[in-house]
């Protein structure tokens, strides 16, 4: 399995004469696929977590929908239920974010400075 | 109970005062965006230089329309609960968007989401089809906002139907045509925090004679109307059919061109990011907003009343304005849901150019050769083209029952153009004529289903023959998104295509860590 030197070289040689190639190497990075297999993970989870509240919701609408008519502060379940999916939607976004910020961004940016100084090198 | 009396429909000074103080405000921006609207990337994408947060506001703004403020408001005015439920529906598409396309459309495309699909395959192909989604869904917008518009505007204000269209559509073109996307941002900045800021005075002034307490509102409702408004009613009652328009709305806000393109305005994924959490943020303020709005307008100007002056329920916002803070703001509303018609339509014209001059002129009849100046000067020249269409079909139009079209642009963007970008971004062995068919599978499914649907065959066509929608389901999204997206993968299977297989590493690479965005 070719390391990060390694591929930083090669991306230093080629990339002159192919631009694109020298990134194929990536696919061998351990770094580069645990970042691409938890990106992956937390997006298609949070995917569908909105997926089972939406259609959950509207499964409730079209099977069970006396569920709703139940008395709850005042007002039928129906509403709370309602706003509570309107928060659950800005909600996941948020915590998209809070992961992506917190340890995505630091992830992507550990592997691109060990590509960086060769790159840099190049054009000095 | 005296007789309802409203200024609502009769040419009212001070809305027609506000509607030019923001036009006048906007064309305003415009010019001082002029100057910076002459590259393509500072025609298409605002040169981006917008940030996430600003970002944000203009991508609620562009969902925000006047269907949406008078529409929902409207339709728990005269339904109650179920105007919830629609409303959730528009809204949980956002968060489906950030995590599947948002980041990578940023990191891999210049100016629109064909871009992304044909990174690595063959251009011309999967241009032609991504344009041919891109303009139908943006056409079909386009002509339900060019409708809605003439008949809101002559409803709020009494202008003829046909002045309202021109008149949106002049203001429009100059937005687009001389502050590109610069202007066309800040327009719809300026109206969402314009239109956010009255909707928030408006639920203020109605909770206040409610104690503050919405729980009261719910209950002075019912009292009125029935315990029955305060929980869902018919709406949902055929579980598919929720099913394939709920599809559509999740699946087809991460395939509208106007939507997607704004994520290249920002300078990178981070802020996209941020944008669309932003945006989510708003939206779902906004609906909760329009939900007491509506209920306000149920419990304190009567669903009567507001039928009485529109079938639709369009006008309950508007005359709840009146009732709650008198004639100055009814004409400070009016004149933002006007506004905010504007904004809307130019976000849709400004795609459609984009999408010929960048995707269609450049990259297929020029086959890439064309200079950046020959590209914006097509994109401006499309967008007078385009202006013109929507007018002329907004008059060709009126009086017909369009309401469809939103429903179709949406199934189109769920089905073709949604399958299309997601197998690009995540599937390695996605071929040019896996592209190619999952497109136009998705397209023709979308429209000949539902041109054989109850939504168009019963309530547009009037059953020809007297025969029954031969297309069961009112949106056809639960069939034709993921036939699209077996066609996507049956093409790509037929006709595999080994090269665009080997730049998928390198498409990962800058999908990922953002090397080499623009």
């Amino acid at each position: 399995m070719a390391t990060i030197t390694e591929t930083a070289e090669h991306l230093d040689m080629t990339m002159d004469v192919l631009p694109e190639a020298p990134h194929s190497f990536m696919d061998d990075d351990e770094r580069f696929t645990e970042l691409v297999r938890s990106h992956r993970g937390v997006s298609l989870a949070l995917t569908a977590a909105m997926l089972a509240v939406y259609f959950g919701f509207i499964m409730v609408l079209a099977f069970r929908r006396d569920l709703l008519h139940a008395a709850a502060g005042g007002m039928p379940l129906g509403i709370p239920v309602g706003f509570g999916i309107i928060m659950a939607a800005t909600t996941l976004t948020g915590v998209y974010v809070w992961w992506a910020n917190r340890r995505y961004d630091g992830a992507v940016r550990r592997i691109v400075a060990t590509l960086k100084p060769q790159g840099r090198g190049r054009h000095a | 109970m005296p007789e309802f009396t409203s200024t609502i429909g009769q040419p009212n000074a001070l809305s027609i005062g506000f509607f030019f103080l923001f036009v006048a405000f906007t064309l305003g921006v415009t010019w001082w965006a002029a100057r910076r609207s002459r590259s393509a990337a500072e025609f298409y994408a605002a040169g981006r230089s917008v940030t996430g947060f600003q970002n944000g506001l203009a991508l609620a703004g562009d969902y925000m329309s006047a269907a949406s403020f008078l529409g929902i408001a409207g339709l728990v005015a005269l339904t109650g609960y179920d105007g919830l439920i629609y409303s959730i529906g528009f809204l949980v598409g956002w968060p489906v968007m950030m995590f599947l396309v948002a980041e990578p459309l940023r990191n891999l495309g210049k100016y629109t989401f064909a871009d992304v699909v044909a990174y690595r395959l063959r251009q011309r192909p999967v241009r032609v089809a991504a344009s041919c989604g891109s303009l139908m869904t943006v056409a079909f917008y386009l002509i339900a906002q060019m409708v809605g518009s003439g008949s809101l505007v002559h409803l709020m204000f009494g202008l003829p139907y046909e002045t309202a269209v021109l008149v949106v559509g002049v203001v429009m073109i100059a937005y687009v045509l001389f502050g590109g996307m610069l202007a066309t941002t800040w327009v719809q900045i300026i109206k969402a925090v314009l239109l956010l800021g009255g909707a928030s005075v408006m639920v203020f002034l109605v909770l206040q004679r409610f104690g503050f307490s919405p729980a009261e509102l719910f209950r002075a409702s019912a009292e009125r109307y029935g315990d029955k408004v305060l929980s869902p009613g018919g709406l949902v009652s055929n579980p598919w059919d929720a099913l394939s328009l709920g599809m559509a709305l999740m699946f087809g806000t991460a395939g509208l061109p106007h939507i997607l393109m704004r994520f290249y305005t920002v300078p990178d994924a981070k802020a996209a990011r941020s944008s669309v959490f932003y945006a989510t943020g708003f939206i779902s303020y906004f609906y909760v907003l329009t939900f007491i709005i509506g209920f306000g307008a149920m419990a304190l100007v009567g669903q009567d009343v507001i039928a009485r002056f529109d079938r639709g329920g369009n006008m309950a916002a508007p005359l709840l304005a009146e009732v709650t803070g008198g004639t100055m703001f009814l004409g400070f509303i009016a004149a933002v849901a006007f506004a905010t018609i504007l904004a809307v339509v130019a976000g849709l014209t400004l795609a459609g150019a984009t999408t010929y001059a960048h995707d269609l002129y450049a990259n297929v009849f020029r086959r890439g050769r064309s200079t950046e100046e020959d590209e914006v000067r097509m994109a401006k020249r499309a967008t007078v083209a385009l202006g013109v269409l929507a007018v002329g079909l907004g008059i060709a139009f009126k009086g017909q029952n369009v309401a469809f079209m939103v429903g179709l642009a949406f199934a189109i963007a769920a089905s073709a153009n949604f399958p299309a970008l997601l197998m690009s971004i995540l599937w390695k062995r996605f071929s040019t004529f896996g592209a190619v068919c999952a497109i136009a599978t998705g397209a023709t499914l979308a429209v000949g289903c539902i041109v054989l649907s109850p939504t168009v065959w019963v309530e547009v066509l009037h059953s020809p023959w007297g025969m029954a929608a031969p297309f069961a389901l009112k949106n056809p999204a639960l069939f034709s998104m993921p036939a699209a997206f077996a066609a996507g993968w049956l093409g790509s299977v037929l006709r595999p295509e080994p090269d665009a297989e080997a730049r998928f590493a390198a498409q990962k690479v800058r999908n990922y860590l953002g090397v080499g965005a623009e």
